[in-house]
């Protein structure tokens, strides 16, 4: 990051992707930002921008934000070329403008994958990952059944591991930074968050096998071990989960191969 | 006039849970599916009722305004969630979590559904572990607990600084099992802007899809609404940019009683405002005040002077000096109001002049730095990231911030609001946490409610329906609605206005901040009432909303956020001034004893004020349920 301490305000050529929907052709505008305190964060500047385009009865760019403190997952803009943009560890809402030079060209696109559709602006259509969640990103524990917590122990070293692994906010940085848009990160990180855990154990293997399918039907490439989704996660979840997953799924498939399926509960008195 | 019956049980209070669920009516497995629930948000409460009504049977409809359940804001509480377990040994217990919840709340909680909540927090934790969320361990592979404040007890379960997000991400996942299992229809992107209410009862909602923009009905046999606070009226505040009370007050301007609205509580250690374009503050954990000291200059012609440069004798420790048995571990509406007060004198520091020093300088000395970089070393990174400053080397600027609101629509010991088939859940409620919440209790209300509250009352409304006596969604009530909506979004979009919706926002914020904040006044709860109506009109008159209604239109969407906001602000300084007392978070000048601290009356004031739509025109109607405390005493609240 350039960070600089100044407190000087400056101007930068903010380059936007513009798409009305989508189906519609999107095409690059530019639009000049000036005199932006370098404590203004990058969405603040978007904020004024979008001020400033409806009082001169232009449409605003629509982007996506919610919680804007790094953790919800919503924001998603790739800044000159980077999920999340020049920062390391930080999603959209944590860049701030000191890390850009007065006279900039910022070129903003919305995250790009097949599986993402843009809808419009920089806003694209993530619901691909809810539906890799809905195969098997999820322990079964229907509610009031539970045991009592502490008869469940867990070594440290394993819960921290899977809370590395959970600190997954979903937003889909790994998809659009990696050059074959796959989604192997953010499945290895669900997967392996699960899959640590001794709860997570008795649909250890039908969860990878049907999460990983899922993510192949939707249209995710694959990985071929370049890493820039771990570079480009803002929670900066290592990769090393992805060798967990395929692991993983290499020992569920040849399980899944002597196993026989049950035809379902016989019921009966 | 509303009846607000509370319908707590009888008997002991210890016994009333237990009691009151052996008495409810119970629907039969295959009635069950003939009934469709609404749940309208998707945050811990939200969510964990939706996979828990799904799990019983019912067939559930979800909607949230988010791209995915998963980001709805209790996904950003950091510290931990309350559970009176007891692992630690250290005395404590479900009396002791009761006890103090309506302590802290100053005796403005309704005593048996704090009980309740109390009593199954030790369920929650039981549940959220059997789902996968990994708690903080100890090497042993047990749970570990920290302590927060307002208990001399470890009771805090923790998830790093992220509890709030594994607990969601627990809840979601269960969520999306059952949407997976065909039990729960899953409606992304749609913002609830109309409840229908049929022959009384509430029947339905009308939503905008944010993506087409279409207007679409749904009925059912109930509606829950999980949607969060309010705390975004204030314009800055630690809530998400999108929270907000459209879902809330537009079930109010139908009917649901709004209860005790001037609750909010507001947080001492944020990261001071820094400019106009400010959207959001960013709360900085209070565990910081463990260590770190808070002090302005004495004069006020040192206030933009290097920090470092100022010398010990010319620094007001001004919460060392006020309160010399707590200092800066007082109570946080204490230290927000102090704060306040300094700041007023025009002793504040940084440009803005709001903002009071949390300086490190004696712990570094203690600790060394790496000392301090252990404890607290991943929040000076967010200090950093956010001012570009380092609190290793100058002090910190912190200023308090709305981070929470107590009040809510009012609900029955049921979670059913006065509307007969309307439940809210969650911080959209107002019962369990009075006129003040304590730290990690929000995480714990959000999932009771969800997870062990409404899976049986929904249950005992929906037995007194006849199944399949649904109403169609085509009915003129569903079209009333419909066309109420259409028209409020005509209206923006045809407005010729001049400003940004924004600037509204902005406008309304400053004067909530200024009247109905950390400190109200007579005075100024008066002029606050004169002014709010007039911007309104000037809202409604010459804002300009910019697009079309059939496509994603976030200036849509924020218009008629900010449309209710400004209602709603009307109500909390009305209501705030009619409060004559001081109480928790809402702090009356008029009322305080010498010391600065809250001074109740509960003779005239320990009731719950529920206010009651009577019409756009029409001042509401302050409706008052008494608040009968059996087990404890009501007394000064005392930190000292």
């Amino acid at each position: 990051m350039v960070a600089s301490n100044s407190t000087q305000p400056i101007s930068i050529t903010l380059r936007v992707w513009r798409q009305a929907g989508p189906q519609e052709a999107g095409k690059f505008v530019d639009y000049q930002s000036k005199d932006l305190s370098p404590n203004m964060s990058f969405l603040e500047m978007l904020d004024v921008l979008n001020d400033e385009l409806t009082v001169k009865g232009e449409e605003p760019i629509a982007f996506a934000h919610d919680c804007r403190e790094g953790i919800c997952g919503t924001c998603s803009c790739t800044i000159n070329g980077k999920p999340h943009g020049p920062g390391v560890g930080v999603a959209t809402c944590q860049v701030y403008m000191r890390s850009f030079r007065d006279g900039d060209v910022v070129v903003v696109e919305p995250f790009r994958a097949k599986a993402f559709p843009v809808l419009k602006d920089l806003i694209t259509d993530r619901t691909a990952f809810d539906k890799i969640q809905e195969a098997g990103g999820f322990i079964t524990a229907r509610t009031g059944s539970a045991p009592d917590a502490n008869s469940i122990l867990i070594p440290k070293p394993d819960a921290d591991l899977a809370m590395d692994a959970a600190t997954c906010i979903q937003c889909g940085a790994c998809v659009a930074a990696c050059k074959n848009a796959s989604a192997m990160l953010f499945v290895a990180a669900k997967v392996s968050h699960l899959g640590l855990l001794p709860q997570g154990q008795v649909e250890r293997d039908k969860r990878v096998l049907s999460m990983v399918h899922t993510m192949d039907e939707l249209g995710f490439g694959n990985c071929t071990n370049y890493y820039e989704c771990s570079a480009a996660c803002p929670k900066l979840i290592s990769h090393d989960f992805i060798a967990r997953m395929n692991r993983d799924y290499f020992k569920a498939t040849l399980r899944s191969s002597f196993k026989s399926e049950s035809l379902g509960a016989s019921g009966g008195a | 006039m509303a009846t607000l019956d509370s319908k707590v049980p009888s008997g002991p209070l210890a016994d009333k849970w237990r009691k009151h669920k052996a008495d409810i009516k119970l629907v039969n497995p295959a009635n069950k599916r003939k009934y469709e629930v609404i749940v309208v948000g998707a945050g811990l409460a939200g969510a964990s009722a939706a996979s828990s009504l799904a799990d019983l049977g019912y067939k559930v409809k979800s909607f949230v305004f988010h791209d995915s359940p998963r980001r709805a804001h209790s996904i950003a509480a950091q510290g931990g969630i309350n559970g009176a377990k007891n692992y630690q040994n250290d005395g404590d217990s479900v009396h002791r979590l009761f006890y103090d919840t309506v302590k802290g709340g100053d005796y403005r909680s309704r005593e048996a559904n704090v009980h309740r909540l109390a009593e199954v927090s030790v369920n929650i934790i039981d549940q959220c572990v059997a789902q996968g969320v990994p708690f903080a361990r100890e090497y042993g592979g047990l749970l570990s607990n920290r302590s927060f404040g307002g208990a001399q007890v470890s009771r805090t379960f923790y998830a790093r600084g992220q509890t709030g997000q594994q607990l969601l991400v627990g809840a979601y996942s269960s969520l999306m099992r059952t949407v997976g299992a065909g039990t729960v229809g899953l409606h992304p992107q749609c913002e609830m802007l109309d409840l229908v209410i049929v022959g009384g009862q509430a029947k339905g909602i009308i939503v905008r899809n944010l993506v087409t923009g279409a207007i679409e009905r749904y009925s059912a046999d109930a509606v829950v609404l999980a949607t969060g606070g309010y705390g975004n009226v204030f314009n800055l505040s630690t809530y998400a940019r999108g929270s907000n009370t459209t879902a809330i007050w537009r079930a109010y301007r139908r009917g649901a009683c709004f209860a005790n609205p001037c609750y909010t509580q507001i947080h001492p250690t944020c990261i001071p405002v820094s400019g106009e374009y400010q959207s959001k503050l960013t709360l900085m954990s209070e565990s910081l005040r463990n260590d770190g000291r808070i002090w302005v200059p004495k004069k006020a012609g040192d206030r933009l002077k290097d920090p470092n440069s100022i010398a010990e004798e010319d620094r007001d420790y001004y919460l060392e000096r006020m309160y010399p048995a707590f200092g800066n571990l007082c109570p946080r509406d204490i230290a927000s109001r102090a704060a306040k007060r300094v700041c007023d004198e025009g002793r504040g520091v940084g440009t803005s002049g709001l903002g009071v020093y949390l300086d490190f300088s004696d712990a570094i000395r203690r600790l060394g730095e790496n000392g301090v970089r252990e404890r607290y070393g991943n929040l000076f990174d967010i200090y950093h990231e956010i001012t570009a400053e380092s609190a290793y080397k100058v002090p910190m600027r912190i200023f308090p911030a709305v981070h929470y609101t107590m009040g809510g629509l009012w609900v029955d010991y049921n979670l059913m609001s006065n509307v007969p088939g309307l439940f809210v859940l969650g911080e959209a409620n107002f019962s369990d946490h009075g006129a003040n919440r304590l730290g990690a209790s929000a995480l714990m209300q959000g999932l009771a409610d969800g997870y062990f509250v409404i899976p049986y009352t929904v249950g005992d409304y929906l037995a007194s329906q006849k199944p399949g006596s649904r109403p169609s969604a085509d009915g003129p009530e569903f079209k009333a609605a419909e066309e109420n909506v259409l028209s409020m979004t005509r209206r923006f979009l045809e407005n010729k206005g001049k400003e940004p919706v924004s600037h509204y926002h902005k406008r309304l914020g400053k004067i909530m901040w200024e009247f109905c904040g950390m400190t109200r006044t007579r005075e100024g709860l008066t002029k606050a009432l004169q002014l709010i109506p007039a911007l309104r009109e000037e809202f409604w008159a010459n804002v300009r909303v910019p697009g079309s209604a059939d496509t994603i239109n976030q200036s849509l969407e924020q218009a008629g956020r900010v449309a209710d906001f400004l209602e709603l602000g009307e109500l909390m300084c009305r209501d705030a001034l009619t409060r004559e007392e001081s109480c928790g978070g809402h702090f009356r000048a008029e009322h305080q004893y010498p010391d600065g601290e809250c001074k109740r009356d509960d003779e005239k004031f320990g009731h719950v004020a529920a206010w009651e739509f009577q019409g756009s025109d029409k001042e509401p109607l302050r409706n008052i349920e008494p608040l009968n405390y059996e087990s404890v005493k009501m007394s000064v609240r005392n930190y000292k």
